[in-house]
């Protein structure tokens, strides 16, 4: 028990660390490596709670993709950060007033709820025995079945996302040259030959 | 305080959605870093619909994370797009630059 608890506030310390450094870092480059860090720890916090799929897939798609999208784009553009940093303290009271107090907000309502007792009754998927179904079949099993149109909901979005992606950012650039394999293949000897019929003694 | 309950993942969800809008406020000039505090507004979300999921012991809320996770990459790949295409036609991102629909 003491070792959940030591688990659990060392990812959570770490995670909210590293959440202050993604929004207070100089380097936007180091912005996005503390994003990874503050995800690899929620992952963290996942698994302990005994939710080792999301967890899994937290770590696979955004320490895989979406931070390494993220690393990109900082990579590739040429901006000075430091001029996007300019009125940073100018919002900084601002900006923590509502933090406090949507903070406070927060914590108030995690201290005065309770949970109905009639929530046991009404668990639409109930979590099967841990010691007999491992989390990832058991989430297999509802996905696949009950959720099947969400899955395909979720991955048509994915389909758009990409395809968004590549619309967006595909450019025709003119004065390319390009080689054109089917342009190749449909040239005939017609197109490129003239024959012509050279009386001796005289040019063309 | 060593019992670790469902209060206490809340917490950490909290301060992480705090910190992402404080993120938004404080970041107004830099889209890309706006964009790293909405993920981490999501993961709080992610954090509390895993944690109400564990504690009633319904596994809708999984499921629920994994949907919330497959939005947040596909608006991460849009978003960091329209930045790209952004920055190709105009040679800058600064948020408040952003005004060509202003009228």
């Amino acid at each position: 028990m003491i070792i959940q608890a030591l688990s659990f506030y060392l990812f959570s310390f770490v995670a909210i660390a590293s959440a202050v450094m993604v929004i207070s870092a100089r380097n936007p480059v180091h912005s996005v490596l503390f994003l990874i860090l503050a995800f690899f720890n929620a992952a963290g916090l996942f698994v302990l709670i005994g939710a080792e799929f999301i967890a899994m897939i937290l770590v696979v798609v955004y320490g895989g993709a979406v931070a390494v999208l993220f690393l990109f784009v900082v990579m590739m553009l040429d901006i000075s950060f430091t001029e996007l940093r300019q009125g940073f303290l100018q919002y900084l009271p601002i900006g923590g007033l509502v933090g406090i107090v949507l903070l406070a907000e927060l914590l108030m309502i995690g201290g005065s709820w309770v949970i109905a007792p009639a929530t046991e009754t009404v668990r639409s998927f109930p979590a099967p025995p841990i010691d007999q179904v491992t989390n990832t079949h058991a989430i297999g099993k509802i996905l696949y079945t009950d959720y099947i149109y969400l899955f395909q909901g979720a991955g048509m979005v994915l389909l758009v996302a990409m395809i968004g992606a590549i619309v967006l950012t595909l450019r025709a650039r003119p004065g390319v040259r390009k080689q054109k394999i089917s342009d190749q293949i449909n040239r005939r000897p017609e197109d490129a030959i003239e024959i012509k019929k050279v009386q001796s003694g005289s040019g063309i | 305080m060593l019992e670790i309950g469902l209060s206490h993942y809340l917490a950490v969800a909290a301060i992480l959605f705090t910190l992402g809008i404080f993120g938004i406020f404080l970041n107004r000039k830099n889209v890309i870093i706006i964009l790293m505090s909405v993920e981490l507004i999501l993961l709080a979300v992610n954090i509390n619909l895993v944690a109400f999921s564990v504690h009633l012991q319904d596994l809708t809320g999984q499921i629920f994370a994994m949907l919330v996770l497959t939005v947040a990459a596909a608006e991460a790949a849009i978003g960091l797009a329209i930045i790209v295409v952004y920055f190709r036609n105009r040679g800058t991102i600064a948020v408040e630059d952003i005004n060509l629909m202003k009228g």
